[in-house]
């Protein structure tokens, strides 16, 4: 199986110039993120089309608090930064420091998650609905779709670490795990554009 | 024939030769973006509740700084760089936003213009009965 | 446990409905039969159901779509059949209910599960052979993007004897696509159908432009890679990068429909344009998706059936993907009489007007192959001729309705009808079929017998034209697309002559369907070798059908048509050492996830959540499970790689 050609002008799938599968998975993964990218622009030019049309509610920027949607960023943000960590120690196979920097970013995950439930149910209980105006749709959706993105990738998380703990780092394990690494960091340039151009535009001073 | 260790298997996971931390850069390269990140998300939530500017001037600036955060993110956690093999990411990435300002600036334009041009729906309804 | 479907939604009532449900049910127990009595469920299950090989999935793609077309045509036969009947005081036999889903169901159909999936199975099975590579890049993912293509094409069956259809048109604009005005399950079918089989067409497009730009053959570099591969990857291109705007609104008309929301409604503050300008901003990417592998199929008919190298390679690719590029600039001009205002609409038209100039470039390419080289008129030619002439017209009453105040008058007249018609057929079919005569012998070892398929193309051109063109008339006598009754006696003349099209066609599929039969009864006198052709690129130096695992050792490329120098110059192509190939295991990821995505569509459908719940942990289970399993691989030893003579 590992043999290689040795007669002149022959090839071999063992050619240096062939991709790895390690990079054609990346490559591959990093499309799927770009076409993301594609998708969550489509919900951002709802919101930004909608976002006026309040049926008569208060425009939604009065109705946030920046200091919660601060201490989001600050903790997705910190996912990042861990979850980066937590690939160079990978990378070196070193499991328990892996694994514990996984375990912080899905700590730091959860946080997220949690302050970002937390705020849509009192928006809700409060009056402003996913059903009480376009504005409000949009933005439900917007937010909502990104947080469902942070969920489904905690639950990918969790999966990787228990492949990690039964099985170790293997290469196909680690080619996933670089998978999961580019959705985690351009789920937080999503949120980028989700607090600048949903919280903070048009915000009171 | 003998395999050699230098050459790459078919289904292979790592191409031997190249550095094994390649693909991931450094500690220091996420420090770097992780502080630098926070900078920029602190100034852009400063400023959008500092009355010291416009309202419009507040936007613009804080759209600047979102598009620099993702630069960093790009630059120092992604490792997006000019080398060659990073070539056909940069020309995605480029046709990517190309589409995305197409899209989230072409339908703010038509809509626009729609709505100028159209009664408001409840209008409309009101009208119909 | 069914939500809310009971026996009421079975519209026994119904004959032509209760009929064909009748039919499909016999002719699926016919099959289950079969399967059993000779034994063969195992091999269907081996073979077929669990196979990620590029060349089967591609198969099964163009099964799908022959299916379906069957299914599409007839809802046009229904059409034109009421039309012809429906004038004055005879109401024809589709009450206006009824013929809402047949228009409806017929443009989805024809569009999302034959056109596309046609397509796709075509650039499955060739792409691979063109570049020299062995598989695509992610060969299970692949096989997962037809099952849920297949999912998609089932619920859209299922709708015809469980509940209705939408009744909305193929695009179900709001507001009357929302609950208000259609409260019943059409829609939801609609919706979700599109969205499962929306996945498997995202996924495809990632694994063809990740097969084309990292798995060519060593030497071959971007410059010198066939044609219809630029065109697939133009395509993919477009798949990725508009494909996620259907998702995304197609999303938002589900959240207003099952929680409530206001994105397209009348009230709340909801903005029905939105969704139309959204639904054109995946839309008319789309039909350059469909047309552009067609382009590739002719430019390698051209090329090959000249004996020629195809003229203009360079300014092919360059027009290729400028189109690609101003395919996301010209939405508008499906909304042009929308209120958007002479602003937008002036620049739209011009962008609209400027997309033709790239595709002018390529007729002209295709008629300078053609000259001076000594043309073959086997059927493959004969579908691209008929393209060309068709296609020529049809763009240009496109070029004609570009002009927004033109298209003020014949907006949504039969002249729209029958200029969409004109280059869908003329480009996507006809190059479909084209490329299906083409490829069929090295995708099976046998040939196609060409007397019946000359009869079946001759059948589909004049019947277009018979169909079509009657049309165009109407649409300036103000015929409006979507009736099922008309007053006006000048226009019957016309219908009848359009019905007699839709039969003439009908004829052409029959012939099409005799010359499979035939031909496959009689394969053991009809098989090829390698190179029927006399072909120019990759796919004709292996054998017909190619082995699984395409190429027994990697060519060596270095310059466009690599197969054909080899021949011209007596150069090996590839070497003759031999050595172990590994390749990927079968999987049944594919088959059990559409398994699942059907039960959770029909139960999103039918309001039956615990159905939806399950399958989403299912298929949550079963990604999980593929993961887990590194051993996804087998090696084997391939025949001695043959000389290329």
């Amino acid at each position: 199986m590992n043999t290689m050609l040795t007669e002149e002008g022959t090839f071999s799938d063992a050619h240096p110039l062939l991709p790895t599968r390690q990079q054609v998975a990346g490559f591959g993964f990093y499309l799927y993120l770009l076409s993301d990218g594609i998708l969550f622009a489509s919900l951002f030019a709802a919101f930004a089309v909608l976002r006026g049309a309040t049926d008569g509610g208060p425009q939604i920027q009065s109705l946030f608090e920046l200091k919660n949607a601060y201490i989001e960023t600050v903790a997705l943000l910190t996912s990042s930064f861990t979850c980066g960590m937590a690939m160079i120690a990978a990378d070196r196979r070193r499991r328990i420091k892996a694994q514990l920097l996984f375990l912080a970013t899905v700590l730091l995950g959860l946080a997220f998650l949690n302050i970002e439930v937390h705020e849509l149910f009192k928006l809700s209980a409060s009056g402003a609905t996913f059903s009480s105006s376009a504005a409000m749709t949009a933005f439900f959706t917007l937010v909502g779709t990104h947080g469902l993105h942070v969920t489904v990738g905690l639950i990918w998380l969790l999966i990787s670490m228990a492949q990690i703990h039964f099985k170790g780092i293997t290469d196909g394990v680690f080619r996933r795990l670089i998978c999961f690494s580019l959705f985690w960091h351009v789920l937080d340039i999503v949120w980028i554009a989700v607090f600048t151009f949903v919280y903070l535009v048009g915000a009171a001073p | 024939m003998s395999a050699t260790s230098t050459v790459i298997q078919p289904g292979s996971e790592r191409t031997p030769g190249l550095r094994r931390s390649g693909s991931h850069g450094s500690w220091q390269s996420y420090v770097i973006g992780y502080v630098s990140a926070m900078v920029l998300t602190a100034a852009s939530f400063w400023l959008a509740k500092s009355p010291l500017i416009t309202p419009s001037s507040a936007t613009a600036a804080v759209a600047v700084l979102a598009i620099a955060q993702m630069l960093v993110h790009l630059i120092f956690f992604l490792h997006i760089n000019t080398s060659p093999e990073h070539k056909t990411n940069i020309w995605a990435f480029i046709l990517t936003m190309v589409i995305i300002v197409l899209v989230v600036v072409g339908s703010m334009w038509i809509m626009e213009h729609l709505n100028d041009n159209m009664m408001p729906m409840d209008k409309v309804i009101d009208a119909q009965r | 446990m069914f939500g809310k479907l009971t026996l009421h939604d079975i519209p026994f009532d119904q004959p032509i409905i209760m009929g064909t449900c009748l039919v499909l049910i016999i002719a699926i127990a016919g099959i289950v039969a079969y399967l059993t009595v000779a034994r063969k469920w195992a091999w269907l299950w081996k073979e077929w159901l669990t196979t990620v090989d590029h060349k089967r999935v591609g198969i099964m793609y163009c099964l799908l779509a022959a299916v379906m077309l069957l299914r599409g045509f007839s809802d046009a036969i229904m059409m034109r059949s009421q039309l012809a009947l429906a004038s004055h005081d005879h109401p024809g036999f589709l009450p206006p209910e009824h013929y809402d889903q047949v228009f409806s169901a017929h443009g989805t159909i024809m569009i999302f599960f034959m056109a596309m999936p046609f397509v796709v199975g075509l650039m499955n099975f060739v792409v691979p052979l063109q570049i020299g590579a062995r598989d695509v890049a992610f060969p299970v993912m692949n096989a997962v993007s037809f099952w849920l293509t297949a999912a998609g094409a089932l619920l859209i069956n299922l709708s015809l004897g469980i509940g209705e259809f939408a009744r909305t048109g193929w695009l179900a604009y709001p507001p009357l696509s929302e609950l208000a005005y259609s409260p019943g399950v059409g829609v939801d079918y609609y919706l979700w159908a599109l969205q499962i089989s929306g996945v498997g067409t995202l996924l495809s497009g990632i694994n063809l432009v990740t097969t084309i730009l990292k798995k060519r053959a060593p030497g071959m570099r971007m410059m010198t890679m066939p044609v219809f591969t630029w065109t697939a990857l133009a395509s993919n291109i477009l798949i990725i990068a508009s494909f996620p705007v259907l998702t995304a609104t197609l999303g938002m008309l589900i959240l207003d429909r099952y929680l409530g929301g206001h994105f397209f409604t009348n009230d709340g503050g909801g903005n029905p344009m939105m969704f139309i300008n959204l639904i054109w901003t995946w839309g008319h990417p789309e039909v350059y998706i469909l047309v552009l592998p067609p382009f590739g199929v002719f430019s390698e008919v051209m090329a090959t059936f000249s004996g020629k190298p195809l003229f203009g390679y360079r300014s092919m690719v360059v027009a290729t993907m400028v189109i690609t590029l101003m395919a996301f600039t010209t939405w508008v001009h499906h909304f042009f009489t929308m209120g958007s205002g002479a602003d937008v609409n002036a620049f739209f038209g011009i962008t609209t007007m400027l997309i033709a100039i790239p595709t002018g470039v390529k007729v002209f390419n295709w008629l300078f192959t053609m000259y001076g080289g000594r043309l073959v008129y086997s059927s493959p030619v004969l579908w691209t001729i008929g393209f060309m002439v068709t296609f020529t017209i049809g763009g240009m009453t496109g070029v004609l309705m570009a002009v927004p105040p033109v298209d003020f008058a014949l907006h949504n007249s039969l002249f729209l009808i029958a200029h969409f018609h004109n280059v869908v057929i003329g480009a996507v079919v006809f190059g479909c079929f084209a490329g299906f005569t083409y490829w069929f012998p090295k995708a099976f070892g046998f040939s196609l017998d060409e007397r019946l398929g000359k009869s079946a193309f001759w059948c589909w051109f004049a019947g277009f034209y018979l169909a079509f063109m009657p049309l165009y008339a109407l649409g300036l006598m103000g015929m409006t697309r979507r009736l099922n009754h008309y007053d006006n006696p000048a226009w019957t003349p016309y219908l009848l002559v359009a019905w007699s099209g839709a039969m003439l066609i009908l004829v052409g599929i029959i012939l099409q369907i005799a010359q499979l039969i035939i031909s496959i009864r009689t394969r053991s006198r009809r098989r090829v070798k390698a190179d029927p052709w006399n072909g120019r690129t990759l796919e004709w130096a292996i054998s017909s059908p190619p082995p699984v695992y395409n190429f027994a050792t990697l060519p060596m490329v270095d310059r466009i048509d690599p197969y054909w120098s080899a021949k011209v110059n007596g150069t090996p192509l590839m070497s003759y050492a031999s050595e172990e190939i590994e390749l990927p295991k079968n999987s049944s990821l594919g088959f059990l996830m559409a398994f699942f995505a059907v039960l959770g569509g029909f139960g999103m459908i039918w309001h039956a959540w615990w159905a939806a719940v399950v399958s989403l942990i299912a298929i949550t289970a079963l990604m999980a499970r593929e993961s887990w399993d590194e051993d996804d691989s087998y090696t084997v030893s391939p025949e001695p790689a043959r000389s290329t003579r």
